[in-house]
């Protein structure tokens, strides 16, 4: 039961992934693609829980806290630039 | 593992990946950026959030101690999405939208996009207008 579930869910996050690769295409202006990076860090993270679920392991939370910690610093940075042009002042 | 636990651990996790799925296809299909903003939010929190619950729960299951590193996660997840989200907001306005159109702040109060010292020296999709047209707020720096 909990291995359907994971398929499911598995299966769920990486169409997610891939539609948010979509949108990172085709976004007609820059919000859009830094949004549609920040969602594809937020499914890699739960894809990356899922994995670890899926081999057993808890080697993956510290892997999926060091992308969320990555991904947000990624995205306010990539923000500043857009907004300053600069990223530290 | 005992029953009760599968049958949270499937429930969380069926849930999750319905509201990832949610997130990321409302970020495809919402007509425009402000809106697409809102969109992810379900996947940050009701699709890691419940990823989150039902590892919590299967590893409490499995090896009968309870381990709390993934509320780390969730705790970091809840604090920086809405930073992200308001630069995210942020970087719409000050690229896309021309100071006239938005509608008026506080009277001593200004946008904060457009309070500082000109515009930006990076990307700008919609040219600046002139110094004289533009109506700053005065600010003592």
């Amino acid at each position: 039961m909990i291995a359907a579930a994971l398929t499911f869910a598995i299966a769920c996050f990486s169409l997610g992934l891939v539609l948010t690769l979509w949108r990172l295409i085709k976004g007609p202006r820059h919000s859009d693609r830094i949004l549609a990076l920040d969602t594809m860090v937020i499914n890699a993270i739960a894809l990356l829980i899922l994995l670890g679920i899926w081999l057993g392991t808890s080697i993956f939370f510290e892997v999926s806290l060091l992308f969320a910690l990555v991904g947000f610093v990624s995205t306010v940075s990539y923000c500043r630039f857009l907004l300053r042009g600069d990223i530290i002042e | 593992m005992p029953f009760w636990a599968e049958i949270t651990v499937t429930v969380f996790l069926v849930i999750a990946g319905v509201f990832g799925l949610v997130g990321s296809y409302g970020l495809l299909r919402l007509p425009d950026p402000m809106t697409r903003i809102h969109a992810p939010t379900k996947a940050t929190t009701l699709g890691v959030g419940g990823v989150l619950i039902a590892s919590m729960v299967y590893g409490f299951g499995a090896t009968g101690e309870l381990s709390t590193r993934e509320l780390l996660i969730t705790l970091f997840l809840f604090l920086t999405s809405p930073i992200s989200a308001l630069f995210i907001a942020k970087v719409h306005l000050h690229l896309r939208q021309k100071r006239e159109s938005l509608p008026e702040p506080e009277p001593d109060t200004g946008w904060a996009s457009y309070t500082a010292q000109g515009p930006s020296r990076g990307v700008r999709d919609i040219p600046p207008q002139p110094p004289s047209e533009r109506v700053l707020p005065e600010r003592s720096r």
